[in-house]
């Protein structure tokens, strides 16, 4: 067996001098790229992601990950990701995983839109000081209500409401199953979902038993590899989401290879320990959107009507999809765009398949407006939300909510190594190891999580008060409160948008 | 026997009506005049009987965890659709895409099943998932099966269709599927060994055969006359190799 010659991404380093041999670098990193030499740690570079763990916990910060200088030849068409990847496949003849959301530099359409604010004519609100209303129910809303007098006298709703979901704030947490990520990222996310109000996703890789309390905060979900799912299962949540496409590998399954399924894992998606749990690509009993209606269905038969939730990646013809769905009857479209995460998929699929998140909102927000019936689904918008800035653009551009997975992570200690599928993170997030789970203490990471939401949810206050509207109702759709910096003319018609000046 | 006459009636009513006989602790409950309505049993966890006289609709017993359904005519697609446990009989032919990610109970179909039947079907433990068809299969038998026990019996012989269709058993990775009468290996995925069952086999289906039998009167050693082939996978990682790290 020769070196590999694809060199390594980075160059984990140790200061001698100032290093007391306390081991900590060595028990700390996931991938064992330290090791004990008998008077000093040694060090294996080519396993280190540069996740920093051993940065963090180094006490008198003897460690330092650079970015190893000795790569290829700088070349502005073959990039150093398109030489290494194909030195590591004519070495193994696999295909390249990856994980997190796409990190090429496509154009980022959030980083190009500006919001309005209110100056002289029309005064903005303070939110400190004057309510501001966040709250927003996901779910089919009729196209009129009608209210009767009640033999009190009081008005009371005559129309009978489609079944909604409340949430203090237009955030959830998106779909990240037991198996990619760990119990204890699941219950961080399930803790903070119930502190702050709102939802958490189970992913499709059934629900823990220990979550069962939280289970007014969390969407399970169906997807094509059916772990986990039985009655029980789809009554144990406020909603059911099936799960079409992720963002991340648009047209591809999933597939948990069995090393990574220990006990827990098996139990919870009831199946033997150490099988692959292979997720097809498509749900074999879906290939029309009225199949899809039958699926819909079947779930609402089987869970007396709860409201149910499509998940797809944004394609190409994203805005028919969207809209054959709703017709199918979900309540909730939600729609994952092209940098959305993962935790494995191949490099090639994540980033050149789908379309961005900002350009899919906008046509299906269009095209349910065409057709009359935007009222019958909610719209979650996901894949890439970075700030409460790219929330409230998505929302103006037409989302009733958006999902967070990576900023939630980060919560966790992450810091996008990519290295997901690994099943190493030394911050015990996307990992089944125990000795790496243990890390993730719960109830010290939810507080961070919750921290996050009540931030974001403070600057979203903010956001609408220099708009000049009190809820967040006024600004969903408002797509003059946006301006377009730097786009040419047609993705301005299509995100809807005039350019900054107009 | 509680009865619902089902006449023209719409499927959310009919299936609220089960459900409420279900709930007040009917054991039998008698469904006539079925006409294709859909999502009969879905959901429903208690052990109790359906007789369904007429056709059955789309996604019988979906999701299902307990019942024992009778249908005494043709069934439809997606029967059996993630069933936990329960029992499905059918004493015609059924459809597509049966038992998909059926996780345990029995599916005995007298006649003939179409394509994409018992895809991803799983095992846990005890659990295990049985489809039993009398007639032939379509295309897609067992895609990416993953546990439970598949047989094809072709019983008539004067049947002019094929005993089972192609691409037999692509992306399996746990379960076994017995077929009595030859199986072409060009017709099966690449996942697929073909092989004679052994005496532990035959016991499996014998003992499974012995309850499709009473269910539908027929002579189990008549059946247990022609030989079986077993069908499993060649590895519980078919996708093993297919990712640079």
């Amino acid at each position: 067996m020769f070196k590999s010659l694809a060199p390594p991404d980075y160059l984990a380093t140790i200061d001698t001098d100032k290093c007391i041999r306390c081991k900590r670098c060595i028990q700390n990193c996931g991938w064992s790229v330290y090791s004990w030499g008998g008077d000093r740690v040694l060090i294996d570079t080519m396993k280190c992601v540069k996740c920093l763990r051993c940065y963090h916990y180094c006490p008198v910060e003897a460690i330092q990950i650079l970015d190893n200088p000795v790569k290829f030849k700088p070349n502005a068409y073959w990039s150093y990701n398109n030489i290494r990847n194909i030195k590591k496949q004519a070495e193994t003849g696999g295909m390249p995983l990856t994980g997190m959301g796409s990190d090429l530099p496509y154009p980022i359409l959030f980083d190009r839109l500006l919001l309005d604010a209110c100056q002289v004519t029309n005064p903005s609100i303070d939110p400190l000081r004057e309510p501001m209303e966040l709250r927003t129910y996901l779910g089919k809303k009729p196209s009129k209500v009608e209210v009767e007098r009640g033999e009190d006298g009081e008005l009371r709703l005559k129309t009978k409401m489609p079944p909604q979901i409340r949430l203090e704030a237009p955030f959830i947490f998106s779909p990240m199953s037991f198996g990619s990520i760990s119990l204890n990222a699941q219950k961080v996310l399930a803790m903070a979902a119930k502190e702050c109000g709102i939802i958490m996703n189970t992913g499709e890789g059934g629900l823990h038993e220990d979550l069962l309390s939280y289970r007014d905060h969390i969407m399970v979900q169906v997807a094509s590899g059916r772990f986990g799912v039985n009655p029980e299962y789809l009554n144990a949540g406020v909603a059911v989401e099936i799960k079409i496409g992720q963002g991340a590998k648009p047209g591809i399954g999933g597939h948990l290879p069995g090393e990574k399924i220990p006990l827990e894992v098996a139990k919870t998606r009831m199946i033997p320990v150490g099988t692959d749990a292979l997720s097809p690509a498509p749900q074999h009993d879906i290939y029309s959107i009225e199949d899809l209606r039958q699926l819909i269905y079947a779930i609402k038969e089987s869970t007396n009507y709860k409201p149910v939730s499509v998940k797809i990646a944004t394609v190409h013809n994203v805005a028919a999809i969207a809209s054959g769905i709703v017709r199918a009857g979900a309540d909730i479209v939600y729609l994952d765009g092209f940098r959305g995460g993962t935790g494995a998929a191949p490099t090639i699929i994540r980033d050149h398949l789908g379309i961005p998140i900002e350009h899919a909102v906008a046509a299906v927000d269009d095209r349910l407006r065409q057709e009359g019936i935007r009222n019958e689904a909610s719209i979650v918008a996901a894949g890439g939300i970075r700030s409460s800035a790219d929330a409230a653009k998505a929302i103006a551009l037409g989302a009733d909510a958006v999902a967070i997975g990576t900023a939630a992570l980060i919560t966790m200690g992450c810091t996008v190594c990519g290295k997901c599928y690994t099943g190493n993170c030394s911050w015990g997030i996307t990992t089944q190891r125990p000795e790496l789970t243990a890390r993730l203490d719960p109830e010290v990471y939810a507080e961070r999580l919750v921290n996050l939401i009540h931030a974001w949810a403070h600057e979203l206050r903010e956001i609408l008060g220099a708009l000049g509207i009190n809820a967040v109702e006024s600004l969903r759709g408002s797509r003059e409160r946006l301006r377009g910096v730097g786009l040419d003319d047609q993705t301005l018609d299509i995100l809807g948008v005039k350019p900054a000046g107009r | 026997m509680y009865e619902i006459d089902a006449k023209g009636m719409y499927y959310r009513k009919l299936n609220e009506l089960v459900r409420k006989a279900v709930g007040d602790g009917e054991k039998e409950i008698l469904l006539k005049n079925v006409n294709g309505q859909y999502y009969i049993g879905d959901g429903i966890r208690e052990k109790v009987k359906i007789i369904i006289e007429g056709v059955p609709g789309n996604d019988l017993a979906a999701f299902m965890d307990g019942p024992t359904i009778i249908v005494k005519d043709n069934a439809q697609d997606n029967i059996g659709n993630t069933m936990n446990s329960g029992k499905v009989v059918v004493h015609g032919h059924a459809g597509d895409v049966l038992g998909y990610g059926m996780r345990g109970g029995k599916l005995h179909v007298l006649g003939d099943v179409g394509y994409r039947v018992g895809i991803h079907m799983k095992g846990l433990k005890k659990q295990i998932p049985v489809i039993i068809s009398g007639g032939t299969a379509g295309d897609f038998l067992g895609e990416y099966m993953a546990g439970g026990i598949l047989i094809l019996l072709g019983l008539d012989e004067k049947s002019d269709r094929p005993l089972v269709g192609d691409y037999i058993g692509t992306g399996m990775h746990g379960g076994s599927i017995f077929i009595r009468g030859d199986v072409d290996k060009t017709r099966c995925g690449a996942e697929v060994g073909v092989m004679e069952p052994d005496d532990k086999d035959m016991k499996t289906i014998r003992e499974c055969l012995k309850e499709f039998c009473e269910d539908f009167a027929l002579d189990l050693e008549e059946i247990m006359k022609k030989p079986f082939k077993k069908l499993v996978p060649v590895s519980a990682r078919p996708y093993g190799n297919l990712y640079a790290y």
